[in-house]
């Protein structure tokens, strides 16, 4: 048996298969979730899991989750985030997942969701803010991190993406450092980030999860902001779709 | 009464009452019957049903009318208020047409000072409600009722006897037993009827202009749920959700879809379209009337009150009665006094009654839809 979780983000496509075969791999998302489940398919056919087989269950799940035709279940990203941080943290543990268009705190307690955040409709402190800043310094984000790294924080006051664009056009115009407006561009996306997380009871253990959860960089502003350490995880940017393969195969002996 | 026609007929017949009672109004008019029209569960429609007026709740549940009102009101205030004032100013809604005056009370900042800006083109009384439900509030809000009675008897040159008012407290005293009935229907589990259907018909009786036919319709409408479920037709076996916050009707209905679209069943609205206008009924046999129905008004659990301690009450004994799973608080965007009330109503679910709670904020815009669903898609899975 195989099974196949597939997460159709905003910006990247993530699969994990577990079971006979394990694979992992991420596509870009593209203009259209339809087409990038044909060729998610096709890939996965290449390696040698036929997605329409009886012995192959597959999960769906992210914004893009519906468009999976193909999928034996749909579960949102909530759920299958919180398993797969579990499964990545060894246990109960709260997830911050920092995604292209949305941010969300789970916490996880005996196993399960107890409690999650989502931001508002607003794309302050998600990937879109950092994508948006880095074209406009004209890096790509793990540049931009590696720039921020090198900086001193400059303030972007503004919470929205459009005011804060204007800031930092403001500070190339002022002939501010780049490395300084990429560590001002990070840390505003991180006091966002922290503002969520500290609407819930985050327990003893956090993780961070999504595009830029391998970033040590950013888990340490992370864990001096929220005053308690948040771990990196090099596989977090699969976790949703991590935990949508391993529903696929809890669920599989229930109905659709 | 025996109903012959299918529940779902039934229950789009309420969902059409709105449109149906825009005939009614005009026909009341034309015989000559007075209007009143408001907008609040405070509105003691008894004083008004006294004098033989119809009473009918005024539009406010679309965001159609929305950017008329913006040119006179604050962008950032709650939907309900602009789409009031939207539809009042555009003479879109019929209701408020036909409307010889308009009730308002002082429940929130935002709605009386819009009412300011309503009383220039329309006449409309203001109530004044008290912040709290201490005696003093109670004395204020029982002269506030006899103002409004003097003020009725003045401008429509009639006499309104407390033989009248006892009789439409006993009226309504009735109707609202018979709505309570049919929402006790849903303590049965798995439900008997899906959350919107029953949505359908609370909403659906607040445009009915005779009140007296109410206990009649919705008698029968219980009967034949409770005789199909004996008979085994009933939903699936699902989370059982209570809304609670902000009024729902029309756009935000879509709060109730998103529930029951991914799994789960609304069981229960402790909302001014649920149990929170419905569950109390007025001391028929007080040696005072005015004063039982002031009490039975000022008692209402609304987020305006401080402290508010009938809203936990209800919540609680909703929650207890219907075997609720979860717990969803609606709140409409910039409505300070429920939204600054989601922490403490989160930690009454979450602690006191050991359940889970979520609060989703939305507008009358079908913008957000997406994110509803995930919200609540994922809330109903964590149950």
């Amino acid at each position: 048996m195989n099974y196949v979780g597939i997460d159709i983000g905003s910006t990247a496509s993530k699969v994990v298969v577990e079971g006979d075969k394990k694979e992992h791999f991420v596509l870009p998302t593209g203009w259209s979730s339809k087409e990038t489940c044909e060729k998610i398919k096709n890939k996965l056919l290449e390696m040698g899991v036929d997605v329409t087989a009886d012995d192959t269950k597959v999960v769906a799940t992210g914004y893009g989750r519906i468009a999976v035709d193909f999928a034996d279940h749909v579960i949102t990203e909530i759920t299958c985030h919180a398993r797969g941080g579990r499964e990545l943290a060894g246990g109960d543990c709260s997830i911050i997942d920092v995604g292209g268009q949305d941010t969300k705190v789970i916490v996880v307690q005996n196993g399960m969701v107890a409690d999650f955040q989502m931001n508002d409709k607003c794309s302050a402190g998600t990937g879109k803010f950092l994508e948006i800043m880095a074209n406009r310094l004209g890096v790509t984000i793990n540049e931009l991190f590696d720039m921020a790294a090198a900086g001193e924080v400059i303030p972007i006051s503004s919470l929205c993406t459009v005011f804060a664009e204007s800031e930092v056009i403001n500070y190339i115009g002022e002939g501010k450092k780049r490395e300084d407006i990429a560590a001002g561009v990070v840390d505003s996306v991180a006091n966002k980030v922290v503002q969520l997380a500290q609407k819930k009871e985050l327990g003893d253990r956090v993780i961070l999860t999504g595009g830029l959860s391998h970033s040590i960089y950013f888990t340490g502003i992370l864990s001096d902001k929220l005053d308690q350490k948040v771990e990196s995880e090099e596989f977090g940017r699969f976790a949703g779709a991590y935990g949508a393969a391993l529903l696929a195969r809890e669920k599989k002996d229930r109905r659709r | 009464m025996e109903l012959i026609k299918d529940l779902p007929e039934v229950f789009e017949e309420f969902a059409e009452q709105r449109q149906k009672s825009f005939l009614a109004v005009k026909e009341l008019k034309e015989k000559g019957v007075p209007v009143v029209g408001s907008y609040c569960t405070y509105f003691p429609k008894e004083i008004a049903m006294a004098m033989g007026a119809g009473c009918v709740s005024l539009c406010s549940t679309s965001d159609e009318t929305i950017p008329e009102a913006e040119k006179d009101l604050p962008k950032n205030l709650c939907p309900l208020i602009k789409s009031s004032y939207g539809f009042a100013k555009t003479d879109k809604c019929p209701f408020f047409y036909f409307s010889d005056v308009v009730v308002g009370e002082t429940t929130c900042d935002g709605k009386k000072k819009m009412y300011e800006y309503m009383s220039e083109f329309k006449d409309v009384f203001i109530m004044e409600l008290p912040n709290s439900q201490r005696e003093p509030g109670l004395q204020l809000w029982k002269g506030e009722i006899i103002r409004f009675k003097e003020y009725l008897e003045q401008k429509f040159g009639v006499t309104i006897t407390e033989e009248q008012i006892r009789e439409a407290v006993k009226t309504e005293n009735q109707a609202r037993q018979s709505l309570k009935k049919l929402y006790e229907v849903m303590k049965h589990d798995p439900a008997p009827i899906k959350g919107q259907d029953l949505f359908k018909v609370l909403y659906g009786s607040t445009f009915k202009f005779d009140r007296s036919l109410i206990p009649g319709e919705v008698d029968a409408l219980t009967a034949k749920i409770e005789k199909e479920y004996a008979e085994g037709k009933m939903e699936e076996k699902k989370p059982r959700i209570l809304i609670t916050g902000c009024p729902i009707g029309g756009a935000t209905e879509k709060v109730i879809r998103a529930v029951e679209d991914n799994g789960g069943i609304v069981v229960t609205f402790e909302n001014c379209s649920g149990a929170k206008s419905i569950d109390k009924m007025v001391d028929e046999d007080a040696e005072d009337i005015y004063d039982a129905i002031a009490r039975r008004y000022l008692n209402i659990g609304c987020s305006v009150m401080t402290p508010n301690p009938n809203r936990l009450e209800l919540l609680g004994r909703l929650i207890d009665e219907y075997q609720v799973d979860g717990v969803v608080d609606m709140i409409l965007q910039a409505c300070h006094t429920y939204n600054v009330e989601t922490n403490t109503i989160r930690k009454f679910v979450t602690g006191e009654k050991g359940i889970p709670y979520i609060s989703v904020e939305t507008d009358y815009s079908q913008a957000d839809i997406g994110q509803l669903n995930t919200r609540l898609a994922a809330f109903v899975e964590m149950l």
